[in-house]
């Protein structure tokens, strides 16, 4: 549905999206992983040919959006970061606005914003000026713009910015409704977003993709690195001396006790189990071994491990495993 | 089929705001009002110029008076004056409101083409204009009800005309001006300016003048409108108008789809 090949766009000097190359799926949500600044919503914008790329091509449903940009458009539901709305306007008379400019043909258009404000749940502000309604109301009237023409591909920057959880939550299962009929890109910075709504993930910085994959995948290439986590009842720095004897550790972090039990996140060489040795290690010195798991890295880390650059890395350790390096 | 449909669809949009906001009636209200104040100073000037012809008339017939050439007349040409600085109230917003909420990109990313977006602006702000336009003809209507002998009527058509005519040219420039920022009130200031510089450019007609100043003041807007608020409607005078606003209008449009290429 959408091809993004060596996508390039310049702002004079600076570079803000750089060779990137990726595919959608129909039916597919897709999730743009990056920090703020990464080139997530200019790659958007250009999929939805509002600005045309310095280099590269992208297509969306089989047009290029420099060549056809508006056959695109007519194919395309895109909601900005700030929904784009006229406070001045009541919901049903933008909506109509929308409608129009959509091309919706006077017949069929109020049956297609029922359907559209049905699906948003906003019918109960139809007639309310939308300067008045909240953020949460105008971020779903931004939604019900975008899919009003039932569009093949819906284009979401960020569209969970700034609501409260409730909202987050019920914006999530929305998206993941549109889902299937649509294919949907949608951009965030924010990690569970991606793992509970998206199929797959594209993680972009400074303009460049660095890993794309499904977000189990991601986790999984990430754990033969070896994290473990061993629960023990007794001092930390006892058990963490246990621990660290035994060869193959790397380093072991002590989490605060709680309750009289010592949590340690402890790294091992990669490839090597070290789970008995450190089992045997532990009841060797008389401390109870409550329990002892291997963790995969949570996205999270792995955004950070990918996003961030060795300087900053160096400043404050990450979570995640020195040796394991994704390649996208 | 389609453009149309989607240049109305801008138009309906922007006649919304206008008459959904204080815009619109202020401007008809304001215009309306100025207008009938110049009538009435025209008016009581004819009153006494006619009573005066009326005492000659005693003494052997004073000169012929003619409504549209004394009345009429001075009106159109002072309404231009208020069409010079109600034009950037009009068009002020068209683009920078758009840009500043961040609503441009809705309409940058519906299928609608850059063109479409600035004819509908310009058409929006131009109906408007018409609108006040007619609103002050109300008041002439008053002297075909009143005068024994009316004046005739398609002086008063065809100055109004220039009138539309002349301030459209205003708009078109208006819409480009607003395309260029994002402050409302730096659009309005530029737009007056602008305007102010072009209805200047007439001055530059003096009878000694040499080519480059006759040049210079064939582009002053006001210089075209004389021919036809007398009643003559010269085609290089429609033709200089037409094109005047297609100027204005392509700029709007560059500069729209510029501020892409760079944004």
């Amino acid at each position: 549905m959408i091809e993004v090949e060596n996508l390039t766009k310049r702002y004079g000097r600076t570079t803000a999206v750089d060779g990137i190359s990726f595919r959608v799926r129909k039916g597919e949500i897709l999730g743009f992983l990056g920090p703020n600044g990464a080139g997530k919503t200019t790659t958007m914008r250009i999929l939805t040919g509002y600005l045309p790329p310095t280099e590269g091509t992208a297509r969306v449903a089989g047009y290029d959006v420099f060549e056809a940009p508006i056959e695109v458009k007519k194919r395309v539901g895109y909601i900005p970061e700030t929904p784009p709305l006229y406070p001045d306007m009541e919901v049903d008379e933008f909506l109509d606005f929308c409608a129009k400019i959509k091309g919706i043909p006077g017949p069929s258009r109020k049956g297609k914003i029922d359907e559209a404000v049905d699906k948003t749940r906003v019918g109960d502000v139809r007639g309310r000026l939308i300067g008045r309604l909240s953020k949460g109301y105008r971020q779903r009237v931004g939604l019900a713009q975008a899919i009003l023409n039932n569009p093949d591909v819906l284009i979401l920057d960020e569209p969970t910015a700034g609501l409260d959880p409730k909202q987050i939550i019920e914006t999530r299962e929305l998206i993941k409704g549109l889902g299937g009929d649509h294919t949907i890109v949608l951009s965030t910075h924010i990690l569970p977003e991606v793992s509970m709504t998206c199929g797959r993930v594209v993680i972009i910085n400074k303009g460049k993709v660095v890993a794309e994959d499904t977000p189990e995948n991601l986790t999984r290439r990430l754990r033969g690195a070896g994290a473990l986590r061993v629960d023990v009842r007794g001092e930390a720095t006892a058990a963490a001396e246990a621990v660290r004897s035994v060869p193959g550790v790397v380093s072991v972090r002590p989490r605060p006790e709680s309750a009289g039990v010592a949590t340690l996140e402890v790294e091992a060489e990669p490839g090597r189990d070290v789970r008995p040795d450190i089992a045997r290690a532990v009841v060797s010195r008389g401390l109870d071994l409550l329990a002892l798991h291997q963790v995969g890295m949570s996205l999270e880390e792995i955004f950070l491990h990918l996003t961030t650059t060795d300087a900053a890395r160096a400043e404050a350790p990450p979570a995640a495993p020195r040796s394991a390096e994704v390649t996208a | 089929m389609t453009s149309l449909r989607n240049v109305a669809a801008i138009v309906e949009k922007e006649w919304r705001h206008y008459f959904g906001s204080p815009i619109a009636y202020v401007s008809l209200t304001v215009w309306a009002l100025l207008f009938g104040i110049f009538f009435y100073f025209a008016f009581s000037f004819f009153l006494r110029e006619s009573m005066m012809a009326a005492q000659q008339m005693e003494f052997g017939g004073g000169p012929k008076m003619s409504l549209n050439e004394l009345l009429i007349r001075p009106v159109m040409h002072n309404m231009a004056v208020v069409a010079l600085f109600l034009a950037p109230m009009l068009t002020m917003r068209l683009f920078a409101e758009e840009k500043r909420q961040g609503t441009i990109e809705l309409l940058a990313t519906a299928p609608l083409t850059d063109l479409q977006i600035v004819l509908g602006k310009f058409l929006a702000a131009a109906g408007l204009y018409g609108l006040m336009i007619l609103a002050g003809l109300v008041d002439l209507a008053l002297i075909w009800h009143y005068a024994s002998t009316p004046p005739e009527w398609k002086p008063v058509l065809t100055g109004a005309l220039a009138l539309l005519l002349f301030g459209s040219c205003f708009l078109a420039l208006g819409v480009f001006v607003s395309t260029l920022t994002r402050n409302q009130i730096v659009a309005g200031i530029l737009s007056f300016c602008l305007f102010l510089g072009v209805w200047t450019l007439g001055w530059a007609d003096d009878p000694g003048a040499g080519p480059v100043m006759k040049a210079i003041a064939y582009l002053g807007v006001t210089t075209h409108m004389e021919d036809m608020v007398k009643g003559v409607v010269d085609l290089k005078d429609v033709v200089f108008y037409l094109s005047f606003i297609a100027f204005g209008l392509f700029l709007a449009h560059q500069s729209v789809q510029s501020q892409r290429w760079r944004a």
